[in-house]
């Protein structure tokens, strides 16, 4: 029934969040920009090294969502939030919580690359600095390690010197990706880390990804819909800032329970 | 037709590239104007004899150089008016015939020879000597002429040419160094004093101190005087000059001498370069109507830097709070105001600013706090490089400021996301990621200013820029930048020489090749600046490119 044609000989079909160990929990959570209310009492919980898709039509609040797990959402003013998210039993809204230190444990990549115009073995090793790592040999094997991680060693290694901003853009992006795995993050946040991308691009980082999940938490929003069904485990459908179905990626896509879910998948609206 | 070309807006482009040329002309026929003007001079002239009616059916004789030409009007408007050309000519001599310029009407002149042998002398005083070297006599008393002389003569001006560097080494470095020190005992004494911590082994210390000095400073000055002597006995020269006088001439008293009518053309560009390099490197001499003008290159340079290293912290630290930190606000809006239109004050206020700020409160309560020793004699409390430097970093802080918040905004926020989501703090993506990325900007602001306060001269002549200073502000004694000290600068010499001179002939060439100087310092330190900046910006492309 459904128009998404998933792929029928996923390995992981029949998952069960119930099983999973879980990395982040979301309790009644709102968020609002001034008066407006974007996000609108999210409950949920988001499985360990699994990949988690975020899906909706624009302005649905799937992008402010994942930009609370690392308090991004803290360099926007007039943001106020409610609820608790606690990352492994921890309260990220905490007070004498450092963001710095979430950050570390939350890496995150954006929708357009935005390496800095460094070299880059700099870009990656620029978390690494950050945290006071300056041995040389430390910061080689890990910008290798994370480099290999991003799936993009064997094209850069003899231009680690050069400038990122002349890879191109798919190249880009897994600098960015291998930048925010190299200090070993808990959690990956991805938010449309395809978008502008061309289609073999895409397909490098998708596998990418699911190459990941086995270090890290992954959390994707994307707009594509294949893409969802493609690399994610679970899958979350929101819709004007409400969660409206929540479950297993084969489940939601191929039996939604809510009505707004198979509109959406089957393009009805969005 | 017209229609159509006028509708396709070419007649803009037109104007457009004309105005662009206008102002492209203008730029190069100055600098061109400033060059020739101003390098022409430092080109070795022929010496000249003109014979001149006197107007009484006599002759008169002139040796000298041409120097320029003009004319005088005669006559009234009833007779009619007659334009006269005239020629300037340079016949030095000035102790000899009162003026060492004098004007020929062209016409009166009957002939112009150019005798090979005449010589033209630069002398330490009383500016140059033309005429023909008839002997020279050698401190043994041997005497030799023609072309033995001049052989002779030019030895013992290389000679006499290197006593004298020596001369000055001791007078100028060893001798000043011992009265810095000696002066520095003073004012521990007086310090002491004031303290009363003078205590007997005190005195004892500083008076050894002080005897030491003396015993060098009478080693230096027995080697002055030895040196002094042998400079003024090297030899003395007879020149016959115009009107067929001899004169003596001791060799202690020239800098140079050459005979331009017997060179050639490659000779005469060695000197050209010999001089336009002694131009560059000496002191000026003659209330600065002669010599060099090394000391105001070096204290503009010395003051540009200074500037630098005082408006680039302060100017990027308030760009960065106003952009990175500042909430907006009424508060934030009026600072911004407020910085735009400093932009737009006068710059003598600047320097009356300067001088009853800077120079009388802080400088003031500086020596009251630290160097109470020296005074009443002041030592911050006069104008000097450091005020200088404060008020020109004061008056293009704007600059600075107005630039660096442009580079700012420029980072695009992507990037700053980026640092932040790898856990750095803003401080930390402030110092690692933006401010490297805005540092292109920072540079423009930069050559602005630099551009702005090398050029300046009216806030200067009130906070520390005098007509001649007794010594560079860096030199060998601790703590080697002395930032009280008075400064020469190449604005304000222009001024002086061009305006304030004695001797306005002879300093007007001069006016032109400092000019020309100060336009490319400038130049220089613009492209310098821009050369980083633009090495810069190819490091740092912004996301868009």
């Amino acid at each position: 029934m459904s128009s998404v044609n998933v792929a029928l000989d996923r390995e992981n079909r029949g998952l069960n969040l119930e099983e999973e160990k879980i990395a982040i929990h979301v309790r009644d959570w709102n968020l609002y920009y001034g008066q407006k209310q974007a996000l609108n009492k999210i409950n949920m919980v988001l499985p360990e090294n699994r990949v988690t898709a975020f899906i909706g039509p624009s302005g649905c609040g799937k992008s402010t969502l994942l930009r609370c797990f690392n308090r991004m959402n803290d360099l926007v003013d007039g943001v106020r939030v409610e609820g608790e998210i606690s990352l492994h039993g921890q309260d990220i809204m905490e007070k004498t919580l450092n963001v710095s230190v979430l950050r570390r444990k939350v890496g995150m990549v954006f929708q357009k690359p935005n390496p800095f115009p460094k070299s880059i073995y700099e870009n990656v090793a620029y978390g690494l600095r950050l945290q006071g790592e300056n041995n040389r040999s430390v910061l080689d094997n890990k910008v290798e390690w994370a480099l290999k991680g991003a799936g993009i060693w064997n094209e850069v290694k003899d231009r680690l010197h050069d400038n990122a901003m002349g890879l191109s853009g798919g190249q880009q992006q897994r600098v960015v990706i291998a930048r925010a795995i190299a200090i070993e993050p808990e959690v990956l946040l991805l938010d449309e880390p395809t978008s502008a991308l061309d289609p073999i691009s895409t397909l490098s980082i998708e596998e990418l990804i699911f190459d990941l999940k086995e270090k890290f938490t992954i959390l994707i929003v994307t707009h594509n819909m294949q893409q969802a069904a493609r690399v994610s485990d679970y899958t979350a459908f929101m819709y004007m800032g409400e969660l409206i179905e929540y479950a297993d990626t084969d489940t939601l896509f191929t039996n939604p329970s809510q009505k707004q879910t198979e509109d959406y998948i089957t393009g009805r609206f969005g | 037709m017209l229609k159509s070309w006028m509708k396709e807006g070419n007649h803009w482009v037109w104007f457009n590239a004309m105005a662009l040329t206008i102002s492209l002309l203008a730029v190069i026929s100055l600098v061109g104007l400033l060059a020739v003007k101003g390098v022409a001079h430092f080109w070795p002239k022929d010496v000249i004899v003109f014979t001149v009616d006197d107007g009484k059916g006599g002759n008169v004789q002139l040796i000298g150089e041409r120097q320029r030409t003009g004319e005088r009007l005669e006559g009234d408007a009833t007779v009619g008016v007659k334009h006269i050309p005239q020629t300037l000519v340079k016949i030095g001599g000035r102790e000899l015939f009162g003026a060492d310029f004098k004007w020929v009407d062209d016409p009166a002149v009957i002939a112009q020879d150019v005798p090979q042998n005449m010589v033209t002398i630069e002398r330490y005083e009383w500016g140059n000597l033309y005429g023909r070297l008839v002997s020279v006599t050698n401190s043994d008393g041997r005497k030799t002429s023609g072309s033995a002389a001049w052989d002779s003569f030019k030895s013992l001006i290389v000679y006499h040419g290197q006593l004298y560097e020596q001369l000055v080494d001791i007078q100028k470095d060893k001798i000043g160094s011992i009265n810095y020190a000696v002066e520095g005992l003073r004012l521990e004494r007086r310090g002491l004093e004031l303290k009363n911590a003078l205590t007997d082994d005190q005195m004892a210390r500083l008076a050894q101190e002080r005897k030491d000095l003396d015993q060098k400073y009478e080693l230096l000055l027995t080697d002055m005087q030895k040196l002094q002597k042998l400079s003024e006995s090297l030899g003395v020269a007879e020149i016959e000059v115009m009107g067929g006088k001899l004169v003596q001439l001791p060799v202690s008293k020239v800098v140079a001498a050459t005979m331009p009518n017997n060179m050639g053309i490659l000779a005469k560009t060695g000197e050209f370069f010999h001089k336009i390099w002694e131009f560059l490197s000496t002191d000026p001499r003659e209330a600065n109507t002669e010599g060099g003008i090394f000391p105001a290159i070096f204290g503009t340079v010395t003051l540009v830097f200074i500037m630098t290293f005082i408006v680039m912290p302060f100017g990027v630290m308030a760009a960065v709070y106003l952009r990175e930190y500042a909430k907006d606000g009424v508060i934030v809006r009026m600072v911004r105001v407020s910085v735009n239109n400093l932009a737009g004050v006068p710059s003598i206020v600047y320097g009356v600013f300067g001088l009853g700020f800077f120079v009388y409160i802080v400088g003031h309560g500086i020596d009251q706090a630290f160097y109470q020793e020296a005074l009443p004699a002041p030592t911050f409390g006069t104008s000097g490089l450091l005020w200088a430097a404060l008020t020109l970093a004061l008056l293009t802080l704007p600059v600075v400021i107005v630039s660096t918040e442009e580079g700012l905004s420029r980072v695009p926020r992507a990037i700053r996301e980026g640092s932040l989501a790898l856990g750095a703090t803003k401080i930390e993506t402030l110092w690692r990621t933006v401010l490297p990325m805005a540092s292109p900007a920072i540079m423009t602001g930069l050559i602005l200013a630099i551009a702005r306060a090398a050029g300046e001269v009216a806030p200067l002549m009130l906070v520390g820029v005098v007509k001649l200073a007794p010594s560079l502000p860096i030199d060998g004694n601790a703590p080697f930048v002395h930032l009280d000290q008075k400064i020469m600068h190449l604005g304000f010499h222009i001024h002086d020489v061009g305006f304030q001179s004695p001797n306005i002939e002879a300093a007007q060439p001069l006016v032109y090749a400092t000019a020309f100087l100060l336009v490319l310092i400038v130049i220089s330190l613009n492209i310098s600046a821009i050369a980083i900046r633009n090495r810069l910006r190819e490091r740092f492309k912004s996301l868009d490119n």
